[in-house]
């Protein structure tokens, strides 16, 4: 058998899968393991749609939270509008599938309308621009009563579960990772390494920078949608900076550039933070002291700053796992 | 005959200072021609105009004909146009035979459906481009650097990798800014045999920056001097190098 | 109260802009200095305004009743806590960053931002929640013409000015300030002339965070409510404000300060949610008109 030609990453997958399954229906792994579990998944498709853009492309975009807010909205209040008129059939998946893609498709467009004009911006400015688009459609959906404005959207349907969110997560890595194992994508590394000398090689810088974005945004929006159907909820607090900041600590923890070390911090990051919160708890618990919740934040932040100053390269750098990596066409 | 490159009144201001005055020049296709001049005479801004990088204040750029003056880089370099630069800019944490490859880029028609599909199309594009890649990297001599990322091989292969990588656009006209910067005498003559190959197989006309006597003597056939974004020379190899204007660019006015 | 354009709402807008200025020319000067965004510029103000309200409650045992000399104490109290923040992090997140990739020193100041409001949040002491500021100095009512304001604006508006007029006098007529200029414009330039690269980026660092620190006491007097996260919103308004007049340039920073207080007073009386966007709008107009701001200058990267 060639083990080059095997496709590693699906077998992984799928044993996970099957793992996984085996293990809650045994009643080993219980509903709230497998709710860390698909919460990690919907951030691992965060992580490596916001890896294209900043990793892969060299974009440092800080509003990624915004475009899963587009998406989570969208699609919850497609799904909810479609089952009150009765369309379909309550129980069937097709509304929700459709209502997700469309939230992408919705969060792509705003990517692609505000990364038009912000890609003209080096770094710095670039971060503050997305910054403040992030914020503002966080405020517009903060003022929209129609989808609840300050309370948020509530009551959305929970169709997302468990093989749902695995495949949209493995269709996101295996998308992205073919796109950045081809032509285009060597032209969007060629954007992060030199972008000057990219353009004079023939490479569009504009459109690709637009590409990225509009890809990042795409996925990001169907994360945002899958987590609206798995809480059955759409808040702005969500969808805020700070989130946006959580998903940048987990793309330099894993390393800047590698899906491997994107899908590991976001399992990393994800079980982490419930241990965090548990243990505060505990902790508080225990020995009666006053200990807030925020102290799971300050961990996040010093994490931060300790991969900037001690280890910026993250786990992988950027290095990717044979099991994602496709072998070298030959 | 119409030259290859037309560059007509070329002038160029960064805000109050002037960079390039008057410039003119015509090279003929299949030339190798040499641009000199004291540090900070405008040479490398010259290339920066042709290249898109700065649109001129004034003055005409014509390609084959065509006037490229205000076009972006990118289309440039789709007309036929490439350039090394002083500074090397290669992309360091890609392999060499990535840095080949991004610059076949632009002449790949596989869409991004195809791509992520890795549809038949694409698997024979791919492997069209990385034939490709391997034949020129070998031969410049860098074959067995191939997966080596980038900014770990040695000054000199450097300097070559981003000459094939400019190569690799498939140009007519290569522009060369310093090619032989920080090279021994040995690799400037290994240098100055790959510009002869470049136009004679490669057939791509040159038009090169350059410092070192030994290489514009060696292989210009015809050499503008400027100074202060002025021109003071023009001409054959041997004459210019005894004009004294050039000697007083160079070396100062002599006397008391 | 008179209509949105009035004398009252303009003298409103001054104050605010007071208050943005002492932040905007922190930003400023860091950015002109080292090129850096401090995100975390805005909580240097946050800790002045409680470095102000702790020892307001220390002093008042001691000084008590001297208004003026206990607001003086505060004051100081304010921009030392603020200085000293800065100067710490300067010399702990931003120094060993220096040479690298600036985009690594961008992320440590926002983790440095995270870390500094959620700590505050989490210390039992302090907490997440609101505080009251004391009252400082007696309040007053002045008729100015068809306003009526509280003495707060007159102080406020003071007190910047005063440390505005300093800085500018520090930046002009002082050695210090020549060095500053200096390695502003070309760091390597001033190492050459033999300047301390460091100890200069490093009282950049401290007047900027006491001036963000002089903000807090008077945005803790004014608008008399402090909590961890305060420095947020007007953190990132500073900072366009500093944007908008041109970043690096002082003159640049307190012109887009008051522009911003008076657009953001008129635009709240008008509409609340307007007022709460209008500073994004500012800076999305900026940075897709005119990326240099106002004041700012075109910079060429030589290629």
């Amino acid at each position: 058998m060639n083990v080059r030609k095997l496709p590693r990453f699906l077998i992984a997958v799928v044993l996970f899968y099957i793992i996984v399954e085996i293990l809650y229906k045994t009643e080993i792994l219980n509903g709230y393991l497998l709710h860390i579990i698909n919460l990690s998944l919907i951030y691992v498709i965060l992580a490596t749609s916001l890896n294209l853009i900043n990793g892969i492309t060299g974009q440092f975009s800080l509003g990624h939270m915004g475009f899963a807010a587009v998406g989570a909205y969208v699609s919850g209040a497609l799904t909810t509008l479609i089952l009150k008129l009765s369309v379909s059939n309550p129980a069937s998946m097709l509304p929700f599938i459709l209502s997700i893609i469309a939230g992408g498709v919705v969060a792509a467009f705003v990517g692609f309308l505000i990364g038009f004009p912000s890609l003209r911006l080096k770094g710095d400015y670039l971060a503050i621009v997305t910054l403040g688009f992030g914020e503002i459609i966080r405020t517009v959906f903060n003022n929209i009563d129609a989808v609840g404005g300050p309370r948020g959207l509530l009551g959305i349907p929970k169709f997302s579960n468990f093989t749902v969110i695995l495949v949209a997560a493995f269709l996101t890595v295996v998308i992205i990772r073919n796109l950045i194992e081809s032509s285009h994508g060597r032209a969007m590394l060629s954007i992060r390494e030199n972008e000057l000398a990219a353009e004079l090689v023939g490479i569009n810088a504009t459109r690709y920078k637009v590409m990225a974005f509009t890809f990042g945004a795409f996925f990001a929006g169907i994360a945002g949608g899958l987590l609206a159907h798995l809480i059955q909820l759409a808040h702005p607090t969500q969808f805020g900076f700070i989130k946006s900041v959580e998903v940048l600590i987990m793309i330099y923890a894993g390393g800047v550039g590698s899906l491997t070390g994107s899908i590991l911090a976001a399992f990393g990051l994800t079980f982490l933070s419930e241990g965090l919160r548990l243990g505060i708890r505990v902790l508080a618990d225990t020995t009666g002291l006053p200990i807030g919740g925020e102290w799971r934040m300050v961990v996040y932040a010093l994490l931060l700053i300790f991969i900037m100053l001690f280890r910026n390269e993250g786990l992988m750098g950027m290095r990717e796992s044979r099991i994602i990596k496709n072998v070298e066409v030959d | 005959m119409t030259p290859l490159l037309k560059i007509e009144h070329l002038t160029h201001f960064f805000g109050g200072l002037r960079a390039v005055y008057d410039f003119n020049f015509e090279i003929p296709e299949g030339s190798i021609y040499g641009l000199i001049g004291p540090n900070g005479s405008g040479k490398t801004t010259i290339f920066n105009l042709i290249t898109g990088i700065y649109v001129p204040t004034e003055g005409a750029i014509n390609f084959q004909g065509e006037n490229i003056k205000g076009m972006k880089s990118f289309r440039i370099v789709h007309k036929g146009i490439a350039r090394t630069f002083q500074n090397l800019r290669i992309f360091g944490n890609l392999s060499a035979i990535d840095n080949i490859r991004i610059a076949r880029h632009y002449t790949t028609t596989s869409g991004l459906f195809a791509s992520i599909l890795r549809l038949p199309s694409f698997k024979s594009e791919e492997r069209a481009v990385k034939r490709e890649a391997l034949e020129l990297l070998d031969l410049m001599h860098l074959s067995n650097r191939a997966m080596e990322t980038a900014k770990n091989l040695p000054y000199g292969e450097l300097r070559r990798l981003e000459i094939a990588r400019a190569l690799a656009t498939k140009p007519k006209l290569i522009l060369l800014d310093e090619p032989a910067a920080g090279m021994n005498p040995k690799e400037v003559d290994d240098l100055m045999r790959l510009i002869s190959r470049i136009r004679n197989e490669f057939k791509v006309t040159v038009f090169l920056i350059e410092h070192h006597m030994q290489v514009i003597m060696g292989i210009c056939e015809w050499i503008k001097v400027i100074d202060f974004g002025e021109t003071i020379a023009e001409g054959l190899p041997d004459k210019v190098k005894n004009d004294p204007r050039v000697l007083e660019a160079y070396l100062g006015k002599r006397g008391t | 109260m008179g209509s949105i354009f009035s004398l009252q709402q303009i003298l409103n807008g001054l104050q605010l802009g007071s208050i943005y200025a002492l932040i905007a020319l922190g930003y400023t000067m860091v950015y002109g200095i080292v090129r850096l965004i401090n995100f975390a510029h805005g909580d240097f103000f946050m800790i002045g305004a409680y470095a102000a309200y702790g020892s307001f409650y220390m002093f008042n045992a001691l000084v008590a009743g001297r208004s003026g000399t206990l607001a003086f104490l505060v004051l100081l109290a304010a921009m030392i806590g603020g200085a000293g923040i800065a100067y710490l992090t300067n010399k702990f997140a931003y120094k060993p960053l220096r040479y690298k990739p600036k985009l690594s020193s961008l992320i440590t100041a926002i983790g440095v931002s995270m870390f500094i409001e959620y700590f505050f949040s989490a210390l039992p002491a302090i907490g997440p929640s609101y505080r009251s500021f004391p009252d400082i100095i007696v309040r007053k009512e002045i008729r100015l013409g068809n306003a009526v304001i509280s003495n707060l604006v007159i102080i406020d508006l003071a007190v910047a000015a005063t440390l505005m007029v300093g800085l500018t006098l520090l930046v002009r007529k002082t050695t210090l300030g020549k060095a500053m200029r200096a390695v502003s414009q070309d760091k390597d330039a001033a190492r050459l002339m033999g300047i301390d690269i460091e100890k200069v980026i490093s009282f950049t660092f401290i007047v900027g965070g006491a001036f963000a620190g002089a903000a807090g006491l008077l945005a803790g007097m004014t608008y008399p409510r402090i909590f961890p996260y305060m420095g947020i919103l007007p953190g990132l308004k500073a900072f366009i404000a500093a944007v908008l007049g041109g970043i690096g340039n002082i003159p640049g920073a307190m012109l887009g300060a008051y522009i911003m207080g008076i657009a953001e007073t008129f635009a709240s009386a008008y509409n609340s949610l307007i007022g709460e966007g209008i500073a994004f709008a500012i800076l999305i107009l900026v940075l897709l008109i005119r990326p240099r701001g106002l004041l700012g200058e075109k910079t060429a990267d030589k290629i």
